[in-house]
């Protein structure tokens, strides 16, 4: 049997982006009602399962934490992540936390995750999706690896844990890659990766006993000038909705469409 | 004492469009320094006097490429302390953003990623929400971390070129601990097409291409032209997963899209909707594609490319 682990899985409630999605308020921020469970969450949480499930699972030692910073509704994705399968969950929440920027959020939750490893034995992994759905920058995993001292394995499209040591393909940019580093390290993974599951019947009512621990930012050492607006590093100055894009010239192709599309392409300059 | 600092990574024989662009942007910044890994060739050191670099910068390593970010980011920011700049620029690709981050903590500066537009403060523009919102940012901190995208200025070469001085900077020991290292690389196949994230033109095709993406890209080379898809068809395994345009794939933001048998499911519209022109082929009148569409064509893609690549052929002799 492989050694156990104990995983972190970063999952974000995020604005539902099926619906219209807005940006309001002094500090220009993202409106959160309607939000769910970051879909690009699942894949991380899937991954850290598949981990946790080769070494036997809980009954083995291994723990599946989801962690979630957030408002008070953020523990919905927290409950749905128990849902799906996670093993207990922590729900970060201030009001000062609101309206933090990356660099504030990676300093909260690497806050967290310390918080966490002192609570039993220390965090192995910390395992994440490849984006928010809603913010998109794509920054946690690095700048969350930068403050704890990890090694970063980002974008993996395939995950191996064993002897200590993670091995993950990579294949974001020009290259196909191997990529190794030491445990304990922040990984992040893409869509690529797995077929999340759903949660079952079974799996609704396992959640229900399982259990949630609620950290204020007094619990995990931090005071309110290091986070939300007052500890961000970049402020959002304006936000503008666009103008919604409106239909132009709608053809019925006649046996010549292919033609006046090009004539519409050098009307356009676009040849 | 620079300015601003622009990073590029490992070029090659010659610099991309997009590093030519964040040189320009650089220069409006003020005096523009250039933190180099990789070969450095007489051509791309005439290339960056001539875009207006005074100094450029390369490591005391030569093993960066070895390792995942860490020790790139950790290069960056001892190029930063060298240069004195106050605005550092990277290329908006995955590992650029990544650098970006890290070097945001390092440098406790703050970073804007996905920029479009840079004002002379360092006011950053970008657009959010899935192309829904146009927002500007700032920096409160000294240094600010910019990651840029491409195609958003036509890069300029400076008005008086000069050779620029070239400094090394050593790479700091604790860069390379706690990093990952790579333990094997292939490179992908090269297509000979343009990189769909920096496409003037991008052919796209979806469900109703059901999989012969041959008319497209055909179209896509009359053009000069990227090929990119929708995620039914990057799951249904007719493309590769890197040609996926949308929420979980590529954003991009070309002169022309072009849309062929994708219905235009929000998914797909996050990554594609910020497009100067869009145009939409599809078979089903109601695709919601149509509703975005500058110039739409009721029809059917293998019917209608064809004779569109052979028009425009025809034009170009």
């Amino acid at each position: 049997m492989e050694e156990t682990l104990k995983i972190v899985v970063l999952v974000k409630h995020v604005p539902d982006a099926q619906f219209d999605r807005h940006i309001t308020g002094p500090g220009n921020t993202t409106d959160r009602d309607e939000s769910i469970l970051s879909e690009l969450d699942e894949y991380a949480l899937e991954a850290a399962l598949q981990l946790a499930e080769e070494r036997g699972g809980p009954k083995a030692g291994n723990e599946v934490v989801a962690l979630s910073m957030g408002p008070s509704g953020a523990v919905n994705a927290v409950k749905k992540s128990l849902q799906i399968g996670a093993y207990s969950g922590v729900h970060l929440s201030d009001d000062a936390l609101a309206g933090s920027d990356a660099a504030a959020t990676s300093l909260a939750l690497a806050a967290a995750i310390r918080h966490i490893s002192a609570d039993g034995r220390p965090v192995d992994l910390v395992l994440t999706g490849m984006a928010s759905t809603d913010g998109e920058t794509s920054l946690i995993p690095a700048q969350l690896a930068e403050r704890l001292s990890f090694p970063q394995v980002t974008f993996a499209s395939s995950l191996d844990v064993s002897g200590g040591q993670v091995s993950a393909r990579r294949d974001a940019g020009a290259f196909s890659e191997t990529v190794e580093a030491q445990l304990p390290a922040v990984v992040s993974v893409t869509d690529q990766i797995n077929e999340p599951r759903y949660p079952n019947f079974k799996g609704i009512l396992a959640a229900k006993k399982k259990k949630i621990a609620s950290l204020s930012l007094a619990d995990i050492g931090l005071d309110a000038s290091q986070v939300g607006l007052a500890g961000s590093w970049t402020v959002v100055e304006s936000a503008d909705a666009r103008p919604p894009r409106t239909a132009g010239t709608i053809i019925t192709d006649d046996g010549d469409a292919g033609i006046k599309l090009v004539d519409f392409l050098a009307a356009q300059k676009l040849l | 004492m620079a300015n601003a600092l622009v990073f590029i990574d490992n070029p090659g024989a010659a610099l991309k469009k997009s590093s030519l662009e964040l040189l320009t942007i650089a220069r409006s910044l003020g005096e523009t320094a250039v933190a180099f890994t990789g070969e450095l060739n007489d051509d791309v050191a005439a290339t960056l006097g001539a875009y207006g670099a005074t100094t450029v910068y390369r490591p005391s390593v030569e093993d960066l490429d070895n390792y995942l970010v860490g020790p790139k980011a950790a290069y960056l920011a001892a190029a930063v302390a060298a240069s004195g700049a106050t605005a550092v620029l990277l290329d908006n690709s995955p590992e650029g953003k990544e650098i970006a981050g890290r070097l945001g903590i390092k440098l406790n500066a703050g970073v804007i990623t996905d920029v479009v537009g840079v004002e002379a403060d360092g006011t950053a523009h970008k657009s959010v929400l899935a192309g829904s919102y146009n927002t500007t940012a700032k920096a409160t901190t000294p240094v600010t971390v910019l990651s840029v995208k491409a195609n958003n200025v036509e890069p300029a070469p400076a008005g008086a070129a000069a050779a620029p001085a070239t400094a090394t900077v050593e790479v700091p020991a604790e860069g390379l601990a706690n990093s990952a290292r790579i333990a094997a690389r292939t490179e992908k196949p090269l297509s000979g097409r343009p990189d769909l994230s920096e496409a003037r033109i991008v052919v796209a095709g979806g469900r109703g291409v059901d999989g012969d993406f041959g008319p497209l890209e055909e179209l896509a080379d009359a053009l000069g032209a990227a090929v990119g898809a929708s995620r039914a068809a990057t799951d249904a395994g007719w493309i590769g997963h890197d040609a996926q345009v949308g929420q979980t794939g590529v954003t991009v933001s070309p002169q022309l899209y072009i849309s062929a048998g994708i219905s235009g499911a929000i998914q797909q519209k996050a990554g594609m909707q910020t497009s100067k022109v869009i145009v939409a082929i599809n078979k089903d009148a109601e695709s919601p594609v149509f509703e975005i569409a500058d110039y739409g064509i009721i029809g059917d893609l293998f019917k209608v490319l064809p004779q569109a690549t052979a028009e425009i052929k025809k034009r170009k002799g």
